[in-house]
């Protein structure tokens, strides 16, 4: 009798493919380290509510990518990036970081989620060892608290707690100037709005010890009609407000407050008023909005800025955002640690990372540093600027003090019992 | 809460006129689009999920007319227009045939085209927020009402809504086609019977009820940011009103719509973080001691 092969996969042959799967799981670094391109893995939003961001932080990173790699690559290596949406969901993040590694065989990580995702990508990280750099999260926790440090995580990212020192100093210097003591606030009701407001009221009060915070509000993230909130501030009758709202939600709070004059009766303090998202899509935008420099390429005032913002826009058509910068510096800063440990070994990378200071468009001297005691970005710009209703936007921004915030960092990581 | 505050406010003039017309606006806006909601289950007996839809391509017709002519009118207009031929190819096409199926059915296929109408508005104006801005003849001081501020644009907003409301009213009161809608509405059996074409009577409320929605978003559009999705926010509270005000009744729906602007105005001077629970207590209570809404008919 003869035997005739069954139809499928034959037992023999299901067994080896077994076992090679067993050998690329159980060693994939070996499988990787033939390769000849290497494989950057990100997870970013690229659809809902803030796809744009998630967007511009993919242009950046493939606008700077092309450099390096017409420039030779990693230690001779092309990039190859493989992004992948998350949705903005941090179980999606996880998931999606966990394929880039084990399935795509990517041997780093750019981690492009917003702070909720990050977390769920940083314990990927940790899990399987592989260098990570977070371009876009800016929870403090999240290189401050010791219990997050691992060594292959990096931060590329300005941080909360940077901006709301600047901001709280910023505001006093003027609350002084101008004797602004009674002020509102107008946040929209999460984590980010309520943490956000609460430091920076804590540095403004500290700067400014007399100033008295006489209303606040808490619309939700979201909503599409603040006129409640606006009559209720107006009949508070502060000198000063301060709001944290962002995107579509500030632009709608500014059409609907610019009716009632709201914005000639009280200095206005919007943290993250100075971002082209915004600036570009409010048609009548207030003059004199202080705000806080998210991304401009007017500041830092240098040629190397401004050739950057306008390469991003005549490549794609519109300005870059706060999280395209970071990006944009997270390939640079890891250009400069692969030609430094002279590999794309992750550990040996990831080393060099450590104290890296390198030259950059977007530091506050013309350098940025990736700082080594909590593997966090410092000595970008930022400074506070107020508004006009085109462009250059903001055409005065105030640096804020790099020694100022070092101090209190340290002195807030004390508080928060991180050091 | 801040009790005071809200006394404080109850006993100044100016503060008074402010919160009001502030919560008239708000109520106003709601009406618009809670009436077309009610005034379909009226007459065609379906709950719209998709009526939140027709608000967002209100406002996204307005911006984008706004953006060709300039002119606020027309943009008014191509809002309303617009909405109510899209209203009426949407019931014509899909609605019609899902009429006889049970109300799951229904609602997954108006689920179905809140998702596609989203991404339809995604393709065509692109996933990122969008602003009419303020027409020119509108960027002028708030006028002071006894102390109030009431900026001019809500004035006509509050006016061009209450007339809305009164044409819509006498209109289904006093004239044939306004008999015609309330006839189907209770017996549509015998309408048709009559040698009424149904067929068209249903499309026409539903371009209607997509009109007012469509409307209310167009005047919406100069101070609400646009976005894929922006739809969906006025619908949740839009069926508050509804079910406060009695399904199906267009008395109601004013009332109901006025009644949230209100506890919206005044709730978040007297309990900043209740706001929002508030009009759900008083949907709440509305239901328990009237199941069928302020304005509802018992079911016979």
């Amino acid at each position: 009798m003869k035997r005739t092969r069954q139809p499928g996969v034959s037992r023999r042959a299901t067994l080896a493919l077994m076992g090679a799967g067993a050998v690329t799981i159980a060693a994939p670094w070996v499988a990787r380290a033939q390769a000849k391109t290497i494989k950057i893995g990100m997870p970013t939003i690229l659809s809902g509510r803030v796809a744009q961001l998630g967007t511009s932080s993919r242009n950046a990173v493939l606008l700077e990518v092309e450099k390096v790699n017409a420039a030779g690559g990693l230690a001779g290596r092309q990039i190859e990036m493989v992004i992948r949406d998350s949705k903005g969901q941090p179980q999606e993040a996880a998931r999606v970081a966990r394929e880039l590694v084990n399935t795509d065989g990517c041997e780093m990580l750019f981690d492009g989620e917003a702070s909720s995702g990050s977390f769920a990508v940083h314990e990927v990280a940790r899990d399987l060892g592989v260098l990570c750099i977070h371009t876009c999260s800016e929870a403090s926790s999240l290189t401050a608290d010791p219990k997050q440090h691992i060594p292959n995580a990096f931060r590329c990212v300005r941080q909360g707690i940077h901006d709301s020192i600047v901001g709280g100093s910023y505001a006093a210097a003027i609350a002084k100037a101008k004797g602004l003591k009674k002020w509102a606030t107008c946040s929209p009701d999460y984590a980010y709005g309520r943490d956000t407001t609460g430091e920076f009221a804590l540095y403004l009060k500290r700067f400014a010890p007399d100033v008295e915070i006489i209303s606040e509000s808490w619309p939700k993230l979201f909503q599409p009609d603040y006129t409640e909130v606006v009559t209720k501030i107006l009949q508070a009758k502060p000198q000063a407000l301060y709001t944290c709202l962002w995107g579509g939600d500030l632009t709608s709070y500014i059409d609907q407050a610019n009716i009632y004059a709201l914005f000639t009766q009280m200095e206005v303090f919007a943290v993250n008023m100075a971002d082209y998202t915004a600036l570009t899509v409010v048609k009548n935008l207030p003059k004199g909005i202080h705000s806080g420099n998210r991304y401009i390429k007017t500041f830092p005032k240098t040629p190397e800025n401004a050739a950057w913002g306008d390469a991003y826009r005549a490549k794609y058509n519109e300005y870059p955002t706060n999280w395209s910068w970071q990006n944009a510096t997270a390939v640079m800063l890891l250009t400069e640690a692969v030609k430094k440990a002279n590999s794309t070994d992750g550990k040996k990378v990831a080393e060099a990372l450590r104290g890296l200071t390198i030259k950059c468009p977007f530091g506050a001297d013309g350098t940025v540093t990736m700082r080594a005691e909590d593997n966090t970005l410092v000595g970008y710009a930022i400074g506070w600027g107020t508004t006009i209703p085109q462009e250059p936007y903001v055409p005065e921004v105030k640096a804020g003090d790099w020694k100022t915030i070092f101090e209190l960092e340290a002195e807030w990581k004390k508080s928060k019992g991180y050091t | 809460m801040d009790i005071d505050a809200l006394a404080g406010c109850l006993a100044s003039p100016a503060c008074l006129v402010t919160q009001t017309t502030s919560g008239l606006i708000i109520g106003m806006l709601l009406f618009l689009v809670a009436v077309g909601l009610t005034l379909i289950f009226g007459v065609l007996k379906v709950v719209n999920f998709s009526h939140g839809a027709f608000y967002m391509f209100g406002a996204y017709f307005a911006m984008t007319a706004y953006q060709l002519t300039d002119s606020f009118a027309l943009a008014m207009l191509c809002g309303a227009a617009g909405t109510a031929l899209l209203g009426l190819i949407f019931e014509r096409v899909f609605m019609s045939r899902v009429y006889g199926a049970d109300v799951l059915m229904q609602l997954l296929v108006c689920y179905a085209f809140v998702l596609i109408f989203d991404d339809v508005v995604r393709m065509i104006w692109g996933p990122e927020f969008k602003s009419m801005g303020m027409p020119s003849a509108f960027q002028v001081p708030p006028l002071f009402i006894a102390g109030g501020v009431v900026p001019p644009y809500y004035l006509l907003l509050i006016g061009v809504a209450l007339a809305a409301a009164l044409v819509l009213g006498l209109g289904l009161a006093r004239t044939r086609i306004g008999k015609v809608i309330r006839a189907a509405a209770h017996n549509p059996g015998m309408v048709s019977a009559l040698g009424i074409n149904t067929g068209l009577l249903y499309g026409g409320v539903f371009a209607l009820g997509g009109m007012l929605a469509g409307l209310g978003g167009a005047l919406a559009a100069p101070v609400r940011s646009l976005t894929p999705g922006m739809g969906f926010s006025v619908l949740i509270e839009s069926f508050i009103v509804t079910v406060i005000g009695g399904m199906g009744s267009i008395l109601g729906a004013l009332i109901g719509a006025l009644l949230i602007g209100l506890i919206r105005s005044f709730g978040s001077l007297g309990f900043p973080l209740f706001t929002e629970g508030l009009m759900y207590l008083f949907m709440v209570i509305v239901l328990v001691s009237r199941p069928t809404g302020l304005f509802g008919k018992e079911v016979a």
